[in-house]
C-alpha cells in the first residue's frame, strides 16, 4: 500500500472553550473519494476547512495535516497560498458567492492559473478552456465569456469544479457541493466529480450530510457526530450493516421511508385550481413592439381534497413558485381561476378574501429569512390572527399561541423567546405552528425540508404526519426532491417547463412513471443499497 | 490581531460619543449659562488673547469667545436636528410608500427626489431668503429639504432588501395590505440603518449650517453662530488669528466626533436583519 496523500493526526478545533472537533484522525488515499458525514454541527466543515488552514480566526487548532507527506499545520499564510488551489481544491455549497458576479467566467478560471504559475494570457485562456471542457461546459456557446449571472445553479457549480482542477491538484475537498442544486443536475455533478477523480487519479473529500450521496459516489465513509468519527468503513459494508447507533439513525433518515399509509382522498375539494397561466413580463427589447412575456405556469390544474397530502415536484425553473404565489393569491394569475373551499378565491377581495385566507397558510423554505428578527415568537405565530374579525386578546391570544406550539413539539415557554435563539430545525417548528394557528383546511409547504439536513428532515416529516392525521389537515407540498415527496404525499403531480406532465397516487406514479421526465427524475435520484 | 481590531473600533466610536456628547452638552448648558453674556459688548476688552480670564479671547467688540462658541454650538445643533428632523419625518415614509407600492408610484418619488438632489442647496437657501428674508428657520427648511430625498433614498433600498424576506410574504398571507407591513415589519428593522444615515446627516447638517451663517443666510446677530464667527474673523486674521481658530476648530471637532460615532453606529449595527 502507498504512503496516503492526506493524513489528517489527532486533530482538533475549538471555538472558545467549546469543543468542535476532537481528537479526529484520517486517511485519504490517492484516486480514493472519502464521504464525510454528518448531521449539521457535527464539525464536518470545520474538518476540511482545517485541511486548508482556512478556519475562521476565533478558532483555534492542534493536531497536524499531513499532504503527501509535507506537514501543513503551522505553515504560514503566505505559504498556504501557494498550496491552496495548486496542491487542495476546494467546491463550496453555494455556487453563486464562490464566483466573482463581475467577472467573466473564463478569467476566473484562468485566474487561478496565473497566481501560482506564470504563464502567459493566452496559455491560462486554454488551460481554462480544457478546464471547463472537463466539466462539462464546452458545447456551450461561448462558455469563457459569460458572467455567472448568466449560468444556472448546475453550471456555476461546473464552474466551481473547473476552478478547483484546473492546477490538477492532487486533493479536492467538496463541501455538500449538490445540496443546493436540483436532482437532476446534482447526479450531474457527482458523475463529473467520480469520472475526475477516476481520470486524474486524485483523492476527493466529499463533505455532506445525505448519506444518499455518499452512497453514490465514496470509496469509504467516516461518518462524524458531536466533533468526533464514530465510525468509518467501505461504503458498501458500512452501508449494509452500521455499527453505531448514530450510523444506523443517518441511514434510517436518508432512506425516507413513508411516514404514514396513504389515505383515500375525502369527496369534497377544498383547493381547486384550474386552468392556471402566470406570465412575467419581460425587457422590451424593440421600440415598436412589447417583448413576448415569460410564460411560468402554461394552464396549470391540480385539486387538493380534504385531509389529502397532494406533492407538487419539479426541478429550480419548473413553474412550482410561481404556481404556489397564485394559488396562495400572493400574485394575480393571467388565465384560470383557484377555488378554495368551492368559492372563488383568486379574485376575492376585503372581507371575503380575509375569510378565505384563513382556509390556507403557508410554510416557507428558509427558516432564518421567515421571520422578523424583532418579534417574539408569540407575536410571529399569532400574526395570522389579523385575518379574524375579532382577533382574540392577551391572554386568549397567548393560550392559543401555546397550543399550537405544544403540537409542533415546542413549549409554551417559547412564545416570549426572539427567532434567533433556535435552530434550524425549531424555526420550521415555530413556521408550522404560525400555519396552524387559524385551524386552515390546506397548508401549502414550499420546499420547507430542503435547508435542513437528513435528521431534522425525518423529524419535521414524522410531524407533518402526525398533524394531518389528528388534524385532518390537507397538504400541498411543493418540493423538487422526490424522496420527500414520496414520504409524505398521497398524491402527485409533476411540473415540467410550466406544465403538469403527469399525476397520480404516488406509488403508481413512482413504480411506473408514464412521462420521460418523471422517468429521468427517478433515475437521478440518489439511492442507497437495499438491505 | 482580531482583538486589537475590536478595541481601536471601539475606541473610535466612544471617542466620538464623548466628542458628540460635549457640543450637545455645551449646547443645552448655554442655555442657562455662559462665563460671560455675548450681547454685551465691552469694547474696552476688545481682542484680547487667550487668558485665564477669557480662555478662548475676546473679539473686535469685547464678546467672551468662549461664550459665542457655546452659543453657537446651539444654533449649530439646533438647525442640524431640526433639519434631520425634517428629513426623517418626510423622507422614511415616502421611501417605504415607494418600495411597497413599486411601479409608477415608486418612479415618481424617485424621480421627484432626483429633481430636488439636482438642486444645489446654497441656491435654496438664497432663493428663501430673498423670499422670507434670512434666518435659522429658512436655513432649518432649506437644509431639511435636502435631507429628504436622502432618507428617503436609504430607506427605500433598505425595504426593498427586506420586502424580498419570506417574512414579508408571511405578512401577505396573514393579509396583511404593504403599507402595514411596512410599518410593522420594515420601519422596525431599518431603525438601526436610519440612525447611522442620521448621524451621517447631522454632520452634514453642522457644516451646512456653518456655510449658511458664514454667508449670512442663516442665524441673524445678535444670535451668535460659527459660520458667522469665522467670517468675521477673516478680516482680523493677522491681527486676532485666535478669533478664527476656535470657531473653525469647533467645527472640525464636532463633524469629526459625529462621523466616529456614525461609523462605529455602522459597524455595531452590521448590515440590516
Amino acid at each position: 500500500m502507498t504512503a496516503p496523500l492526506l493524513e489528517i493526526e489527532d486533530l482538533c478545533v475549538g471555538i472558545g472553550a467549546t469543543g468542535i472537533v476532537k481528537n479526529l484522525s484520517l486517511e485519504v488515499h490517492a484516486g480514493e473519494i472519502l464521504g464525510l458525514v454528518g448531521a449539521s454541527g457535527s464539525g464536518k466543515s470545520m474538518t476540511a476547512l482545517a485541511v486548508m488552514q482556512l478556519l475562521p480566526e476565533s478558532a483555534a487548532m492542534t493536531g497536524t495535516v499531513r499532504l503527501r507527506g509535507e506537514t501543513l499545520t503551522g505553515k504560514t499564510d503566505v505559504q498556504m497560498q501557494s498550496i491552496r488551489g495548486r496542491d487542495v481544491g476546494m467546491v463550496f455549497q453555494e455556487p453563486m458567492s464562490a464566483l466573482n458576479p463581475l467577472m467573466r467566467i473564463g478569467d476566473q478560471v484562468a485566474e487561478t492559473l496565473r497566481l501560482h504559475r506564470s504563464v502567459s494570457a493566452l496559455a491560462a485562456r486554454s488551460a481554462a478552456r480544457e478546464a471547463l471542457d472537463l466539466a462539462g461546459l464546452s458545447g456551450e456557446q461561448g462558455a469563457l465569456d459569460r458572467f455567472p449571472y448568466e449560468l444556472s445553479g448546475g453550471q456555476r457549480q461546473r464552474v466551481a469544479i473547473a476552478m478547483a482542477v484546473v492546477m490538477s491538484p492532487p486533493l479536492l475537498i467538496a463541501d455538500e457541493p449538490t445540496t443546493a442544486l436540483d436532482v437532476i443536475t446534482q447526479a450531474q455533478v457527482l458523475l463529473l466529480l467520480r469520472e475526475l477523480v477516476r481520470a486524474r487519479t486524485m483523492g476527493l473529500v466529499l463533505v455532506t450530510h445525505d448519506l444518499a450521496v455518499i452512497a453514490q459516489l465514496a470509496d469509504r465513509v467516516a461518518v462524524m457526530h458531536q466533533g468526533e468519527i464514530v465510525e468509518q468503513g467501505a461504503t458498501t459494508e458500512l452501508l449494509r450493516a452500521p455499527r453505531h447507533a448514530y450510523t444506523a439513525a443517518l441511514l434510517a433518515a436518508a432512506a425516507l421511508k413513508p411516514k404514514r399509509a396513504v389515505r383515500r382522498a375525502g369527496s369534497s375539494e377544498v383547493l381547486q385550481a384550474s386552468g392556471i397561466i402566470r406570465e412575467y413580463p419581460r425587457r422590451r427589447r424593440s421600440l415598436w413592439r412589447a417583448a413576448a412575456p415569460l410564460r411560468a405556469v402554461d394552464g396549470v390544474s391540480l385539486s387538493v381534497h380534504a385531509g389529502e397530502t397532494v406533492g407538487l415536484v419539479g426541478e429550480s425553473g419548473s413553474g412550482k413558485s410561481s404556481l404556489l404565489k397564485v394559488i396562495l393569491a400572493l400574485e394575480r394569475s393571467q388565465g384560470g381561476q383557484v377555488r378554495l373551499l368551492g368559492e372563488e378565491f383568486s379574485n376575492a377581495t376585503g372581507a371575503n378574501l380575509h375569510r378565505l385566507r384563513r382556509a390556507i397558510q403557508v410554510v416557507f423554505q428558509d427558516p432564518y429569512g421567515s421571520f422578523d428578527p424583532k418579534w417574539t415568537v408569540e407575536r410571529l405565530i399569532a400574526e395570522p390572527f389579523f385575518l379574524l374579525n375579532a382577533p382574540p386578546l392577551a391572554a386568549e391570544r397567548r393560550r392559543k399561541v401555546a397550543i399550537v406550539l405544544e403540537q409542533v413539539g415546542l413549549s409554551a415557554a417559547d412564545a416570549q423567546r426572539l427567532p434567533h435563539e433556535f435552530s434550524g430545525g425549531e424555526r420550521q417548528r415555530i413556521a408550522i405552528a404560525r400555519a396552524l394557528i387559524t385551524e386552515p383546511a390546506v397548508i401549502a409547504f414550499d420546499e420547507a425540508v430542503s435547508a435542513l439536513d437528513v435528521l431534522l428532515r425525518e423529524q419535521i416529516l414524522e410531524l407533518l404526519a402526525q398533524l394531518a392525521d389528528r388534524l385532518k389537515v390537507a397538504y400541498l407540498f411543493v418540493s423538487h426532491d422526490l424522496l420527500v415527496i414520496r414520504a409524505i404525499a398521497d398524491r402527485v403531480y409533476v411540473m415540467q417547463g410550466g406544465r403538469i406532465v403527469e399525476e397520480g397516487p404516488t406509488e403508481s406514479v413512482f413504480a411506473s412513471p408514464r412521462h420521460d421526465y418523471t422517468k429521468a427524475l427517478i433515475a437521478a435520484t440518489p439511492k442507497l443499497p437495499v438491505n | 490581531m482580531k482583538r486589537m481590531n475590536m478595541d481601536s473600533r471601539s475606541t473610535a466610536f466612544i471617542a466620538g460619543a464623548v466628542i458628540t456628547a460635549l457640543f450637545v452638552g455645551m449646547a443645552l448648558l448655554a442655555q442657562y449659562w455662559t462665563p460671560f453674556d455675548p450681547r454685551v459688548l465691552l469694547i474696552v476688552d476688545k481682542l484680547q488673547a487667550p487668558n485665564a480670564h477669557h480662555w478662548f479671547g475676546t473679539d473686535q467688540l469685547g464678546r467672551d469667545v468662549l461664550s459665542m462658541i457655546m452659543l453657537g454650538a446651539q444654533t449649530s445643533v439646533g438647525v442640524a436636528a431640526l433639519s434631520v428632523a425634517i428629513g426623517v419625518f418626510v423622507g422614511v415614509p415616502l421611501g417605504l410608500f415607494a418600495a411597497a407600492r413599486r411601479g409608477a408610484i415608486d418612479e415618481l418619488v424617485m424621480r421627484g427626489n432626483d429633481l430636488i438632489f439636482a438642486f444645489p442647496a446654497l441656491l435654496l437657501a438664497i432663493l428663501m431668503t430673498a423670499v422670507f428674508g434670512p434666518g435659522a428657520v429658512n436655513a432649518i427648511i432649506a437644509i431639511g429639504i435636502f435631507n429628504i430625498p436622502v432618507f428617503a433614498r436609504v430607506t427605500r433600498a433598505g425595504a426593498l432588501q427586506l420586502w424580498t424576506r419570506d417574512y414579508a410574504l408571511a405578512a401577505r398571507v396573514a393579509g396583511k395590505g404593504p403599507l402595514r407591513i411596512s410599518w410593522e415589519h420594515m420601519l422596525p428593522n431599518l431603525v438601526g440603518l436610519l440612525v447611522v444615515q442620521g448621524t451621517i446627516q447631522f454632520s452634514l447638517g453642522v457644516i451646512a449650517e456653518a456655510g449658511l451663517s458664514y454667508v449670512g443666510l442663516s442665524a441673524q446677530p445678535p444670535t451668535p453662530s460659527w459660520g458667522r464667527m469665522l467670517n468675521e474673523a477673516q478680516t482680523l486674521t493677522a491681527l486676532a488669528p485666535y478669533l478664527a481658530l476656535f470657531p473653525g476648530f469647533a467645527v472640525l471637532l464636532f463633524v469629526l466626533g459625529l462621523n466616529l460615532l456614525g461609523e462605529g453606529l455602522r459597524r455595531r449595527a452590521g448590515r440590516p436583519s
